[in-house]
């Protein structure tokens, strides 16, 4: 299973074992990572999941996702994307993904 | 031609009847046996399938090639049945045309939309509280559950001043509409009159304020995105869908906080909780009990196989207390992990407006937190009946004030 760390604001760092084909948004909630609020359940609609990350083999960003992270509560940076947008594979076993200072 | 449904036996069959009265006041014992019954029951008396658990529940809601939209998401089948009004471009549409339609509401109602509307919902709702606090003895619907969309979603829609008492009726119509031929549907629709040709005219470009949500549907017109009759009827989603589902989540969350006095306790420690809150009570309550899909190709669904052309009732407000899904799921706990819940449905007809609701519970919850020590229910709570919504039409509180 991929290894992700979830780290918050203040350097806190968790890894989490996640299940190929679920989101990282999943994996994150599944672990009770504070920091990731996914109010619609992963639809797309909230952008309470915005993280930062950089990596390669993660999917292109598509409309929706980028016109919610223009509307995130917490700074939009060029990493910006929403973790239930993405899905976990092999490729992204051991990358380190940031949490913004708020969702809300 | 094959012989018709021949492993219908395979599944359990119910004689519950969901959209009666008795059904309406208590139906969590029923829920249950729905649940305990198996993944998917056959319900006798309306010729259709349910599914009552979170797992089912949500497969149907993530399908929609399976079990489509536009065949009508009530019992009726519009594939048999001319709808009663025109068919909504959104609730009862299917993708490609749905996502084209989608996609301009949920412009309208983003995250970035709403961080514009945050601060005036806030003014809004603690003008309210505070004077709600100072009279202490309240009807927790009509003076807040009702009076605070009122006092903010109109305007934000840019609804006609004149003719607004339409609003709430309408919707009333609306949701009774999904259910069954039942006494509650055909009163609705004999009704429905005058309230039809209010929002008709209502959605009209020229009756609707600059700025507001209407207007911001029919610029999608303008630049050629729809065509005027369709942003018309975009609008009249809004106006179907977004004012009677807060004011039950908002008296779902009243409720709940009555009821769950350490739960209120908790909020007034820590007003950042209200969003959470709001959440809860709606997996708690949920406002929108059920919505129907129909099948489009056969397909099989926890172990049965349905046939093409078949009704399935989800229950939603089932699926958000099915302990198999959730821990202790009958307790009201604000700080609960909700994501995940169905309450606004899931997939790609989830509620359009969510974040409008939230921010409309979040803004009344938080001045209640801040101006309200305890509330207390100080009377027998009255439900109001209605075949999709769960909600109530009168709940007598008392609010302590804090001191200012």
């Amino acid at each position: 299973m991929p290894t992700i760390t979830f780290v918050q604001p203040d350097g806190t760092a968790t890894p989490v074992e996640a299940v190929e084909g679920e989101s990282l948004m999943q994996a994150a909630i599944n672990a009770c990572i504070d920091g990731i609020v996914a109010e619609c359940g992963g639809n797309c609609m909230c952008a309470t999941c915005h993280v930062y990350v950089d990596a390669a083999g993660l999917p292109a960003m598509a409309e929706g996702e980028d016109a919610l992270l223009d509307g995130a509560a917490a700074e939009r940076r060029p990493n910006s994307r929403l973790a239930c947008q993405i899905p976990v594979t092999p490729a992204l076993d051991g990358i380190t993904v940031d949490l913004p200072d708020r969702q809300l | 031609m094959t012989s018709p449904a021949p492993i219908l036996h395979e599944a359990p069959v119910s004689d519950l009847d969901p959209f009666s009265l008795a059904y309406f006041d208590d139906p969590f014992p029923h829920m249950e046996a729905l649940r305990e019954a198996g993944p998917v029951v056959r319900l006798r008396r309306y010729g259709c399938w349910a599914v009552a658990r979170h797992a089912e529940v949500h497969a149907v809601l993530s399908d929609w090639a399976s079990f489509c939209s536009s065949r009508g998401v009530g019992l009726a089948d519009f594939a048999r049945e001319t709808p009663w009004r025109p068919r909504s471009m959104i609730l009862e549409a299917d993708p490609p045309e749905h996502t084209r339609a989608r996609a301009i509401l949920a412009r309208v109602l983003s995250p970035a939309a709403m961080k514009g509307l945050r601060e005036r919902f806030a003014a809004a709702a603690d003008r309210l509280v505070t004077g709600l606090a100072a009279r202490g003895e309240i009807d927790g619907i009509a003076d807040l559950a009702e009076a605070y969309p009122l006092s903010v979603f109109p305007d934000a829609l840019g609804m006609p001043q004149e003719g607004r008492e339409h609003a709430l009726p309408y919707a009333a119509v609306v949701f009774n509409a999904f259910g069954p031929d039942n006494a509650l549907r055909r009163e609705a629709l004999e009704s429905s009159a005058p309230h039809l040709s209010w929002v008709a005219d209502a959605c009209r470009q020229e009756k609707l304020a600059p700025g507001g949500f209407g207007a911001q549907i029919h610029a999608a017109a303008d630049a050629g995105e729809i065509t005027r009759t369709e942003a018309e009827l975009l609008t009249r989603s809004l106006f179907s869908a977004g004012l009677d589902t807060t004011v039950n989540g908002i008296g779902a969350a009243l409720y709940c906080l009555g009821r769950f006095p350490d739960q209120y306790a908790r909020l007034r420690a820590d007003p950042a909780l209200a969003r959470a809150a709001f959440e809860e009570a709606v997996r708690f309550e949920s406002p929108v009990q059920t919505f129907f899909r129909t099948t489009a190709r056969p397909v099989r669904l926890g172990g049965i196989a349905l046939e093409e052309g078949e009704k399935v009732l989800m229950f939603l407000g089932s699926a958000n207390r099915d302990p198999r899904k959730w821990e202790r799921p009958d307790e009201y706990d604000i700080t609960r992990r909700g994501s995940g819940h169905v309450g606004f449905g899931n997939g790609v007809h989830m509620c359009v407006g969510q974040l409008l609701a939230r921010l409309e519970g979040e803004a009344i919850l938080q001045a209640l937190a801040r101006r309200v020590t305890a509330i207390e229910i100080t009377g027998t709570p009255e439900r109001r009946h209605n075949n999709t919504l769960r909600g109530l039409a009168r709940l007598p509180l008392r609010l302590h004030a804090a001191a200012a």
